[in-house]
């Protein structure tokens, strides 16, 4: 008996000095091996007594038992061992930077996002978009907007012409979005809701003026429509697309040959080191000019002055972007400068709608 | 329009405050610019006494001047001015004080060493008036020490109104005075001028020949004036608006230009040679105008001539020789009527910007002509004494009759604003008209000086804008019954789109101007004449774009110069392939620059920096028409694109020969060179309209979704074949070996160099096979494999790598 606890203590001794696997597997083959220790004692079996086997029997499989018990245990903490010093040696730098998302560093231009969101408010007051072509008749641009012969804008100085054709007409770079007003009531029988946004060219280059910029138009023409609806909805559009509460609006009588009564409208706001508030303040800035459609404009469209009326309205598309979101200068909308665009574009995700807010 | 508040209320007995008067002004249509009281903007600059004037030893045109300024010790200023001198009084301005037109504080200074301690100071130098000949003489009694503008009397505030083209009633204080009699904000007086009778025939005769400009001419000569300096009051008036006094003829064509909207022109009588013609310039022709500048006259352009020739730019400036001067004493008084576009048209062709063309290409009262010489000729008898011929006349003037019928419902209709009959009327007759006829139904006479009133509508901008636009009720404005139908069409769902999708891969959205040079049109596949601007602002913005491309490969270029060299732009906007609208489309375009890769521009730490590629350029490509909603299974690539696309690396994407949607890749080099930019430069261009328009469907459903229960298989097959097959026909044959299993045939890898025949390449495929009804055996699988293979050595030529 004295042996098999000498033994059990060497084996198990043996075990735990196991360094590794290979270790481990000497010491297993030494015990438990055909000709191992344990296996030795096992054999020894045979040859005893019954009574000597009934103390040495259990007495030699428990020390088997124990011995394989403790290898299996040696076994797993030989393994988790190894695995902690390989993922000890497996550290990345979690400080090193990623790849920012591309939908984080692509931009949309503010025109883009401004017409995007025009279109989200006047879609929900039933208007659709209607546009038309950047290069303009004459006729369409002037004639048929009731710009008599000899106004200063048909003058070169003024407006971008291509060269006369041989019959002696010259087409023209739209200078405002109204032929497309125009195409709308030629094509369209009335009841008519329509914005037209675009491009438009006037050949005018300093500060504040860029030889082209962006309009949009509002034309509605019905059986009942007055300067009343105008105003309503003039007012609504300014509180949505500026996102305050109330805006103060001035409508003051003016003059366009296309429009009668004419009116520009004045928003007040409050100006406070290059930041404009709208909804407060004391100063009243100009941001758009309407008006009733006139009555030689529908003639020209083929509808009768005295069964439809409608009103007209326009603005510019870069102005307002700049009032709402603070550029001071019209000049870096079309000069591409990647600094300029990452900090004044959209990302590509915030897309403007009425119920997550314009700017949201 | 300028005028001070003390000559509105020569036509208007008032109570109002200015700031009524402003606001008023303001909401009738007369839109006011600034209010400006003189006495206070010119309060620091004070009368001085120039005590001495010596020659400033180092300059010959600077004078050493010592002044007394009613306190302290004299100063000493360094002037430049030719009439500075000894004696004289002039205005000072000290160290310190701001001049807000020159944006400047003034200071102590060395002027060529000499120490200069203020400034005397000329009217154009402070805005006081345009006179910069010389500085500010002030009268020899005005008292030292004194605001110059307090003793000039300026203590009156000017108010300037920004007056629409067709108001040239209002180019008169009169006229402005009427607007504000009929907004009840006082009562106009309606200053009827007095007929003047002539004491003798008018020696000197007009003959009008060009009379399609000019429709009348009334002339008068006053024998025996004396003229001199205008009298204080009016010389105020004058100064108080920015006009120099120069002299009483002169100063009553210009006080009755601004008091009635009038203009006029005097005449020295005795510089006249003959009689008057008015008739077109001679091509070539030239005056001497009052300006002291010398015009080159054409034949589109009106002169007054007497024998010498012109004498006078009709109805826009008279000329330098005929011009009256201290020295005259026959004047000749003119008041005509110029056709307004010929005016026009002359002012802005010589560049000449008068008070006069400001007032006749507008349209001057015709009934006021000979109304407004007679005015003329009552403030000369009364400044300058003399005798008054008779008027001659030649041409007639025609006053419009017009009457308008007006149904006063039409206030109601177009305004929403409900205005009683009563104050309608009120409030055209105030205005000038003549109203008639039953309440409900009015004649409406127009009064000579509207021209801009035509019909029912110009009359309710009347009633409304008086009665006041701020009472039009705001009235909700309901959507139609069918308003929740989609308002956008096709073409700007797909803008859109491609905006997001090409913003969400990280290019950068520009807007780049639709004009290009003539050569970069011409690069790009443009350059037809229909589309080269006859008056370009500039030679590098002269054509139509015909491609998105120059632009953003210019801009690419400039931002690369200003230290972003990874740069991704695009755009979305219209190209031009002709003048008519079916020849515009919308392109969708990008460009990347060195690089600026999909993943990400810029190195990073984890793999070796690589120029973009064509490649990049193609996955542009299609994100844009997947997100515009192409079909991309009907979308072929064929190698090549324009001319400048690098010929090896670039393709067109198509759908059959007929149907080009658009190309990508490399630039050519010769197509950078030309816009002076740099690669590596990779760039798509998309037409949105080629893109077919989808079927319309009956539902929104989507078709059902088919899953297999048995497991797909995949299978690896790597060929060599030679470099000149293109990857994509090797999978259309893998593809086309079994539509129904093969579901997926994707290119895995490409190898070309050590272990391969230098004419061949390496092309590796996974194919993927989704069994549909039962699971393949391995022999079905194999013999599918063996099919690939085979096919592909058929067709391409493929031979399997060992």
């Amino acid at each position: 008996m004295a042996d098999i606890a000498t033994l059990e203590h060497e084996l198990l001794g043996a075990i735990s000095n196991a360094g590794d696997e290979a270790a481990l597997e000497t010491v297993r083959v030494a015990a438990l091996g055909k000709s191992g220790s344990v296996s030795a004692l096992l054999k020894t079996l045979g040859g005893l007594s019954p009574d000597e086997r009934r103390t040495q029997g259990p007495a030699i499989n428990g020390l088997k038992e124990r011995v394989t018990q403790a290898i299996a245990a040696r076994k797993d903490a030989l393994a988790a061992e190894a695995l902690d010093r390989r993922l000890n040696s497996e550290t990345v730098d979690v400080t090193l930077p990623v790849r920012e998302a591309p939908a984080e560093t692509g931009r949309v231009h503010p025109i883009s996002q401004v017409m995007d969101e025009l279109t989200a408010i006047f879609a929900d007051m039933g208007f659709a978009v209607a546009e038309g072509p950047d290069i303009e008749s004459d006729d369409y641009n002037f004639t048929k907007l009731n710009f008599p012969e000899g106004h200063p804008a048909r003058e070169m100085h003024d407006t971008f012409y291509f060269n006369p054709k041989p019959d002696g007409s010259r087409m023209l770079l739209r200078t405002h979005t109204s032929p497309v007003q125009v195409r709308t009531m030629l094509a369209k029988k009335p009841p008519i809701r329509v914005i037209c946004p675009g491009r438009t060219y006037r050949s005018d280059s300093d500060q504040t003026h860029t030889p082209m910029f962006h309009q949009v138009e509002g034309l509605v023409i019905d059986k009942g429509s007055n300067l009343g609806h105008l105003k309503w909805i003039l007012e609504e559009f300014c509180k949505a697309f500026f996102e305050v509460d109330s805006v103060k609006m001035r409508f003051r009588p003016s003059f366009f040959p296309f429009t009668e009564p004419s009116l520009e409208v004045d928003i007040q706001c409050r100006r406070d080191k290059g930041e404009i508030r709208f909804g407060e303040g004391n100063d009243w800035l100009e941001i758009l000019g309407c008006g009733m459609v006139h009555p030689n404009v529908l003639r020209n469209c083929g509808l009768d002055p005295d069964e439809y009326q409608g009103f007209a309205w326009g603005m510019g598309i870069d102005r307002i972007a700049m009032l709402k979101y603070g550029m001071p200068d019209l000049r870096p909308f079309f000069e591409a400068d990647v600094r300029w665009l990452s900090h004044y574009g959209f990302r590509p995700l915030d897309f403007p709608t009425l119920a997550g807010g314009l700017s949201a | 329009m300028k005028f001070s508040l003390s000559w509105l209320k020569d036509h208007l007995t008032t109570d109002a405050t200015l700031e009524e008067i402003v606001d008023k002004l303001t909401m009738i249509g007369l839109e006011v610019e600034h209010v400006d009281n003189p006495a206070e903007k010119f309060a620091p600059f004070k009368v001085v006494e120039v005590l001495t004037a010596v020659q400033h030893p180092n300059a010959d045109r600077l004078r050493i001047c010592t002044v007394n300024t009613g306190t302290g010790a004299p100063l000493q200023i360094v002037c430049g001015a030719p009439n500075a001198r000894a004696g004289i009084k002039a205005v000072l301005g000290l160290p310190g004080t701001y001049i807000p037109s020159k944006d400047i504080t003034l200071a102590v200074g060395k002027i060529r060493g000499v120490e200069s301690q203020g400034m005397m100071i000329s009217g154009a130098e402070i805005g006081f008036n345009d006179d910069h000949s010389g500085i500010i003489e002030m009268p020899a009694d005005a008292p030292v020490g004194t605001p110059f503008a307090e003793v000039l009397g300026l203590n009156d505030p000017v108010i300037e109104i920004n007056l629409t083209p067709n108001r040239p009633d209002c180019t008169g204080v009169s006229g402005i005075a009427r607007d504000l009699g009929a907004a009840l904000i006082g009562t106009f007086r309606d200053r009827a001028v007095k007929q003047i009778k002539g004491e003798f025939p008018c020696p000197v005769s007009v003959t009008i020949e060009a009379e399609a400009l000019c429709p009348a001419f009334g002339l008068r000569l006053v024998r025996g004036v004396k003229n001199g300096p205008s009298p204080d009051w009016l010389q105020k008036r004058l100064n108080a608006i920015g006009l120099r006094p120069i002299n009483a003829l002169v100063d009553i064509t210009n006080y009755i230009t601004f008091d009635r909207g009038r203009p006029l022109h005097v005449f020295d009588a005795k510089k006249v040679k003959g009689n008057l013609v008015v008739r077109r310039a001679q091509n070539g022709e030239q005056l001497l105008a009052l300006d002291g500048k010398t015009y080159t006259l054409d034949n589109a352009m009106c002169v007054i001539a007497d024998d010498t020739g012109p004498e006078s730019l009709s109805g826009i400036m008279g000329g330098e020789h005929s011009g009256c001067d201290e020295t005259t004493t026959d004047v000749l008084i003119e008041s005509a009527l110029w056709d307004e576009i010929n005016i026009a048209q002359t002012g802005r062709k010589l560049g000449i910007n008068t008070d006069a063309r400001y007032r006749f290409e507008r349209g001057v009262d015709p009934a006021f002509m000979l109304p407004g010489l007679d005015l003329a000729t009552q403030m000369v008898l009364d400044l300058c004494g003399g005798t008054p011929s008779e008027i001659v006349v030649a041409g007639a003037v025609k006053i419009p009759d017009r009457v308008i019928d007006f149904p006063v419902s039409e206030v109601k209709r177009l305004a929403g604003l409900d205005v009683p009959v009563a104050d309608i009327k009120r409030t055209l007759e105030k205005l000038g008209f003549f109203t008639a006829g039953p309440n409900e139904r009015l004649k409406v006479a127009v009064p000579s000086w509207r021209p801009d009133v035509h019909g029912k509508a110009d009359l309710v901008e009347e009633v409304v804008r008086i009665a006041g636009v701020d009472l039009v009720p705001l009235t909700p404005f309901p959507r139609h019954a069918d308003a929740f139908k989609p308002v956008l069409t096709p073409l700007q769902l797909r803008t859109r789109k491609a905006k997001r999708a090409l913003a969400a891969r990280g290019l950068v959205e520009a807007v780049t101007w639709s004009f290009v040079s003539k050569s970069q049109a011409t690069s790009f596949g443009g350059g037809q004449a229909e589309l080269a601007l006859a008056n370009p602002i500039a030679s590098e913005l002269s054509d139509m774009r015909p491609s998105l491309l120059a632009g953003l490969i210019s801009a690419a270029q400039k931002n690369a110069d200003r230290g972003s060299s990874d740069v991704a732009l695009f755009e979305v906007g219209q190209v031009f392939r002709g003048d008519q609208s079916d020849q515009q489309f919308t392109a969708a375009s990008g460009v990347r620059r060195a690089l600026a890769r999909p993943a990400g521009a810029g190195r990073f730490w984890s793999s070796p920096a690589a120029p973009v590629d064509a490649f990049d350029a193609k996955a542009d490509a299609f994100a844009v028409l997947a997100a515009a909603g192409a079909p991309i299974q009907a979308l072929q690539v064929v190698p090549g694109g324009p001319d400048w696309f690098h010929p090896g690396r670039s393709g067109t994407i198509q759908i059959g020969p007929q149907n080009i949607l658009g190309h990508f890749g490399e630039l050519h080099p010769r197509a950078l060179a030309a816009l002076d930019a740099e690669g590596p430069l990779v760039a798509f261009e998309v037409i949105l309209e080629r893109i077919p328009e989808p079927k319309a469907k009956p539902t929104r459903a989507k078709p059902t979704l088919e899953l297999s229960p048995f497991q797909p298989v995949s299978r690896d097959f790597a060929f060599i074949v030679a470099r000149a097959i293109k990857a994509g026909d090797i999978v259309r044959t893998v593809q086309a070996v079994d539509k129904k299993l093969i579901t997926g045939v994707t290119v895995f890898d490409l190898y070309e160099g050590k272990g391969i025949d230098p004419d061949k390449k390496s092309v590796a495929v996974a194919v993927t096979i989704q069994p549909r009804d039962k699971t393949m055996t391995d022999q079905e699988i194999e013999a599918l494999a063996a099919k690939i293979v085979a096919d592909v050595a058929k067709k391409n030529g493929g031979a399997l790598r060992g």
